[in-house]
C-alpha cells in the first residue's frame, strides 16, 4: 500500500486558483495552509484577505474569513483579535495594500502591538488593476503609470516594509522571504510558522514579507521573475529576520508567570 | 430607575454600555469629543469591553466591523467631517450586513466647516452615504431621553435587520444636559450563525461584500433592497404636536424640532394655531405619516439648521398637495425660538 507523502492541505478548499502561471499567490496560500494545519489551528484561525489579486483568498482557505477594504485588513483584523483573544488572525495584504492606501492602519495596529500576523506579499507592482506603479516598485521599473521607469524625483522611492516597522517598539518578529527558489519557500513556511506561534503565545505583532514573481506584469517568464527577485529586488529588499523580540517576550512571561 | 442629570454625549455612551456595546472605537474631534473619553473611561468596568483610540475615523470604523463579525455589539462616533471619512466602511458593512452604530454629533459644513450645530448631514447620513445601492438606518433624536432610548433601540435594530445604524444629532444634542432615565434594555437576538468566531470543526465561513458575477451581484443588491423596504414600511416613527387643530404645521427634527416647539407656545399665545411634525427616523422618513397629515393641513414651514434637505422628503411626501415654504439656518446658526415664531408668523399671515 502506497503511503502518502504529499497533498493537499486540510486547510485549502478543492479549487483551482485563478493566480496567473509563475505568481507567488499560490505558493504563499499553500504555504499558510499547511502552517494552519500543523500547527492545529483551522477551527480557530480568522483570516482578512484584501483588495488586489489576494481578495478571492476566500475561495481557497478553508477557513473562516472576511474580506477587508483596500487596505483596512489590520483595523479590521485588530477588532477580530481584540473581541476574540484567543483565535489566531491574519491579515493577507499587497504592496499597495500595505505600504500606501493602508500605511496608516497597518502602521499603527503594528505600533499597538496587536498581537495578529501580517502576510505581506510585496511584488513591486499592482497586480489586480494591471501593472501600475507599487510603493515598492523599484528605481528605473517600467510600470503602467511610470512607462519611463520609475523615477525618484517625481514618485521616490520603494518603501521598506520591514525595515520601517521593525523599529516599532509594538512588533515582536519581522522578517522578509522570497518564493522563488526551494530554499526560500521552505524558508518562507518557517517564517510564517514562528510568526504564527509567536501570536498563539500571545507574544505580539508579526509580519512576513514575502517577496514574490509577477511574470504577467513584469513581462518576463516565471524563471526571469524569479532571478530578477534575485538579482534586483532582494538587493533593494534584503532578506532575513529584522526583528525577532521572541527571546525575551518569552522570558518576560516566564517571569510574569 | 432614578433620573440622573447628563449631557448628551455621556448619555449615547452610557445608553451603549448598558445595551451591551462592548467594543468601541473612534477619533477625537469636536463636538463629540466628551463621548468617546465616556467609552474610555466605562468600557474598562465593562466586561470584555474594549475601547480603542484609533489612528483615523477610518481605521475606526473597519475596527468596528471586524469586531461586528466577530459577534460583539459596536459603536464609533464622530462629527460630520469624520463620519465622510466613515462612509467607506459604512459601505462595506451594508453590503456585508454586519450591524453596528454610528453616531454622528453634526457641526458646520461643508469641509473642515466649524464646530458649531449643524444640520447640514442629513443627505449623507438618509442617502446611504457612501457608495453603492444601500441605505442606513437614521435616528434623530431631540432630547437626551430620546438618545438614551433610541441608542439602546438602534443596537436592536441594527442586529434585526443586520445593517449599520445611525444616530444624527447635532453639536447641540451632544453637549446640552437634561435628567434621563435609562430604560432596561432587551436581551440581545443575534444570531452565532452570522458571525465569525473560526470553523472549528465545521464548515468555514466568508464574508464579503465583493461579487463579481453581475447577476449574484444584482441579486444581492435586490436581497439588500427587499430588506431596505421591510424597514421603510415597518419602522418609520415620528411625534405629533398640537396637529389636531394646527392651520400650519411645522416639520423639523432634533435640535430644530426643539426651536420649533418653543416658537409654536409663542405662536399659540398670540391666536396662530401652529403644530409640529417631527421625524424621528428621518431613514426610514415617515413619508405615508406626513401624507396623511397634509390631507388636512395645507400649510406646512420646513425649518432646518441647512439650506433645504429634508425639505426634499417633505416635498416627496406631500407631492403638491400642500404648501410647502422653508426657512434654513445654516452654518452653525442656532436661531432663537422667537427668531423662529417670527418667521412663521409671517408665513401664517399670508396664509390665513
Amino acid at each position: 500500500m502506497a503511503k502518502k507523502v504529499f497533498g493537499r492541505p486540510k486547510s485549502l478548499k478543492e479549487a483551482v486558483f485563478h493566480y496567473c502561471p509563475g505568481c507567488g499567490h499560490s505558493i504563499a496560500h499553500r504555504l499558510v495552509a499547511e502552517v494552519i494545519d500543523e500547527l492545529g489551528i483551522r477551527g480557530i484561525t480568522i483570516g482578512v484577505p484584501p483588495a488586489g489579486c489576494a481578495v478571492l483568498a476566500y475561495n481557497y482557505f478553508d477557513i473562516d474569513m472576511i474580506e477587508a477594504q483596500h487596505g483596512r485588513g489590520p483595523a479590521t483584523a485588530s477588532g477580530i483579535k481584540r473581541t476574540l483573544p484567543d483565535r489566531l488572525v491574519f491579515s493577507y495584504q499587497g504592496d499597495g495594500d500595505l505600504a500606501a492606501i493602508g500605511i496608516a492602519e497597518s502602521f499603527h495596529a503594528a505600533n499597538r502591538g496587536e498581537n495578529i500576523t501580517v502576510i505581506f506579499m510585496n511584488n513591486a507592482v499592482y497586480g489586480m488593476t494591471g501593472g501600475q506603479m507599487a510603493p515598492t516598485t523599484m528605481l528605473e521599473q517600467k510600470t503602467t503609470t511610470t512607462p519611463g521607469g520609475r523615477n525618484k524625483s517625481s514618485e521616490g522611492f520603494p518603501v521598506k516594509v520591514c525595515e520601517l516597522f521593525s523599529q516599532l517598539p509594538g512588533t515582536t518578529y519581522v522578517e522578509r522571504c522570497a518564493v522563488n527558489s526551494p530554499a526560500g519557500v521552505s524558508k518562507t513556511k518557517k517564517a510564517i510558522k514562528k510568526a504564527f506561534q509567536c501570536q498563539m503565545d500571545g507574544h505580539g505583532f508579526s509580519l512576513i514579507e514575502i517577496l514574490s514573481p509577477c511574470p504577467t506584469n513584469w513581462k518576463m517568464s516565471s524563471i526571469d521573475s524569479c532571478k530578477w527577485i534575485d538579482n534586483v529586488m532582494s538587493k533593494e529588499f534584503p532578506l532575513g529576520v529584522f526583528k525577532d523580540n521572541l527571546p525575551a517576550a518569552k522570558k518576560s512571561g516566564e517571569a510574569a508567570s | 430607575m432614578n433620573k440622573v442629570l447628563m449631557s448628551g454625549n455621556n448619555v449615547i455612551g452610557e445608553a451603549a454600555i448598558r445595551a451591551g456595546c462592548r467594543f468601541y472605537a473612534g477619533y477625537p474631534i469636536t463636538p463629540q469629543n466628551e463621548l468617546t473619553e465616556y467609552m474610555a473611561e466605562h468600557m474598562r468596568n465593562a466586561p470584555g469591553g474594549v475601547f480603542i483610540q484609533s489612528e483615523s475615523e477610518i481605521a475606526a470604523i473597519h475596527m468596528i466591523a471586524g469586531a461586528s463579525v466577530a459577534g460583539a455589539r459596536v459603536m464609533t462616533s464622530s462629527s460630520s467631517p469624520g463620519i465622510s471619512l466613515k462612509q467607506e466602511g459604512i459601505s462595506s458593512m451594508a453590503a456585508c450586513e454586519l450591524p453596528g452604530i454610528i453616531v454622528n454629533i453634526m457641526r458646520g459644513g461643508p469641509g473642515l466647516g466649524n464646530i458649531l450645530p449643524a444640520q447640514g448631514d442629513y443627505f449623507q447620513a438618509t442617502r446611504g452615504g457612501g457608495h453603492g445601492d444601500y441605505r442606513t438606518i437614521v435616528f434623530g433624536p431631540a432630547t437626551c431621553q430620546e438618545l438614551a432610548d433610541l441608542t439602546m433601540d438602534a443596537f436592536d435594530l441594527a442586529d434585526k435587520y443586520r445593517t449599520p445604524v445611525m444616530i444624527l444629532a447635532d453639536g447641540m444634542m451632544g453637549q446640552m444636559m437634561e435628567p434621563v432615565i435609562f430604560k432596561k434594555p432587551k436581551p440581545r437576538e443575534y444570531s452565532e450563525k452570522f458571525m465569525l468566531r473560526g470553523a472549528g470543526n465545521g464548515k468555514s465561513k466568508f464574508i464579503r461584500g465583493l461579487i463579481l458575477d453581475a447577476i449574484d451581484m444584482e441579486e444581492h443588491n435586490w436581497k439588500l433592497a427587499r430588506k431596505y423596504q421591510i424597514i421603510t414600511d415597518k419602522e418609520p416613527l415620528r411625534e405629533e404636536y398640537k396637529t389636531a387643530d394646527a392651520k400650519l404645521v411645522i416639520v423639523a427634527y432634533g435640535t430644530a424640532a426643539r426651536i420649533a416647539k418653543g416658537a409654536i407656545k409663542r405662536l399659540r399665545d398670540n391666536g396662530m394655531k401652529v403644530g409640529l411634525f417631527r421625524p424621528i427616523t428621518l431613514w426610514p422618513f415617515p413619508m405615508l405619516q406626513l401624507r396623511e397629515l397634509a390631507e388636512k393641513i395645507k400649510n406646512f414651514v420646513v425649518f432646518e439648521m441647512s439650506t433645504g434637505q429634508m425639505v426634499e422628503d417633505v416635498r416627496l411626501a406631500i407631492q403638491g398637495t400642500a404648501s410647502i415654504e422653508f426657512h434654513g439656518r445654516p452654518g452653525g446658526v442656532v436661531p432663537t425660538p422667537a427668531n423662529l415664531a417670527n418667521v412663521v408668523a409671517r408665513y401664517y399671515a399670508k396664509k390665513d
